[in-house]
């Protein structure tokens, strides 16, 4: 009587990951999908949050792809773990703060000391030599299977055939015959084994899986750490970098400012923790201040509510001023022109 | 059978989802979790974690920005 192996499968909810698990999948090995939440995945969040977003569908794609391939999914939060990957990654930064290859390292990791505690015998991803500059090159793929410590039960089923063999194809659990060569940036292969699979809606993320490599999203980042003084973050902190208009006025105070309806409410959940104003006299965006203010800042930071609201053209609107501690305040102000706007305000 | 309830208001997706999947693990089969979230992508999340891992989704329910998934834990 042979023993069914039993596989993990990174899922991200891109095509890569359901391919590989395909692939195994049709191989007779028991597959489930696990799939990390460091904080900055891409998935749902500020989907739901703008009003826009709205009309398209709020599918997280790593669950949608584990319901296609008919396998269970375990969604593990790292947020605490991840902070180090992001923090100090030993092999650096992509082109924005994606630390790509320490990533990898990570959730390969994370995923062989879950086969442990679950006996499962090997581990899948979607990676395929040339497809990303950093973390996906014929010299960085060894370096994932060492630093993880998963070694040779990690298995690429995309690109198997330009690597060395691995445990699963020793033992017999796949047959590397039935595995892939694909190499190169070129997403042709795995859109024709897509259409081959039967395989037509697909998630295809533009950049990477994640916000990290968003030159925008990273500049936020940046400017959040260098405020702090230090590079550390707390969820509360990248969730918020994921909405509304950021501008920094002075060193020493950000305005947060909701772009929508959508965000204005989301943004109302943070009330506790910071000041906010909002017009009282004319609609406009609910603005969280960061950073500690003083009358002539929270002056400044409310003409510039006033500048993004209905009133801009006002000759002054009324705007609500609360503090976390003392009597909401009422200030009349002038809105901000657009001349007096910086651009260099804009983070 | 016994009755619970999960506090999810105010988290993104995935994080209802995840906070689901770890109280259902405590859970027993036949027991009923009642969740309680905010973003509206729980409504999609939740039902299709649940058909994933054999829960079963026995309501929704959506008032004033609130969304209520209850599901049965399966075997
Ligand atoms: S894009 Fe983001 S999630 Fe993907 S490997 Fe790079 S850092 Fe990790």
């Amino acid at each position: 009587m042979s023993i069914t192996p039993k596989a993990v499968v990174l899922i991200s909810g891109g095509l890569d990951s359901m391919l590989a698990a395909k692939v195994v999948l049709d191989q007779g090995v028991h597959v489930e999908g696990i799939n990390f939440f460091t904080g900055f995945c891409v998935e749902g969040h500020t989907h739901a949050i703008r009003n826009q977003d709205h009309k398209k569908p709020k599918r997280n794609n790593a669950l949608w792809v584990a319901e296609q391939l008919g396998i269970k999914l375990h969604i593990v939060d790292v947020i605490e773990q991840y902070k180090d990957v992001v923090i100090n990654p030993k092999h650096g930064y992509g082109a924005n703060l994606n630390p790509c290859l320490d990533c990898k390292s990570f959730m390969v990791r994370k995923a062989k000391e879950w086969i442990e505690a679950h006996g499962f015998d090997f581990i899948v991803t979607g990676e395929v030599i040339g497809q990303r500059p950093m973390s996906q090159r014929r010299d960085t793929m060894p370096v994932i299977a060492q630093e993880s410590g998963a070694d040779d039960r990690l298995l690429r089923p995309l690109c198997a055939k330009l690597l060395p063999e691995t445990l699963p194809e020793r033992e017999g659990w796949v047959n590397r015959d039935a595995l892939y060569d694909f190499n190169g940036r070129s997403r042709k292969p795995q859109i024709a084994l897509a259409e081959q699979f039967g395989i037509e809606d697909y998630a295809q993320p533009a950049g990477g899986c994640c916000f990290l490599t968003d030159e925008k999203y990273s500049d936020k980042l940046r400017d959040l750490w260098v405020s702090q003084g230090e590079k550390r973050y707390e969820i509360d902190d990248i969730m918020l970098l994921k909405v509304g208009r950021h501008l920094r006025p002075r060193p020493h105070f950000k305005l947060i400012i909701g772009r929508d309806d959508g965000e204005n409410n989301y943004l109302k959940g943070y009330r506790h923790r910071f000041t906010y104003m909002y017009g009282t006299s004319h609609n406009g965006p609910l603005v969280l201040v960061e950073g500690q203010t003083n009358d002539s800042d929270l002056e400044l930071a409310a003409r510039i509510t006033a500048r993004f609201g209905q009133g801009r053209d006002a000759d002054n609107v009324r705007i609500e001023v609360v503090e976390q501690t003392g009597d909401p305040r009422n200030f009349k102000v002038v809105p901000l022109t657009r001349n007096e706007m910086q651009e260099a305000w804009y983070i | 059978m016994s009755h619970h309830k999960l506090d999810a208001t105010n988290l993104l997706c995935p994080m209802p989802v995840i906070r689901t999947q770890d109280r259902v693990a405590e859970l027993a089969s036949g027991d009923i979790l009642e969740i309680h979230c905010t973003d509206p992508g729980a409504l999609h999340d939740i039902p299709t974690w649940c058909r994933i891992n054999g829960h079963r989704v026995v309501g929704t329910q959506q008032a004033n920005n609130e969304i209520i998934v209850t599901l049965r834990v399966g075997s």
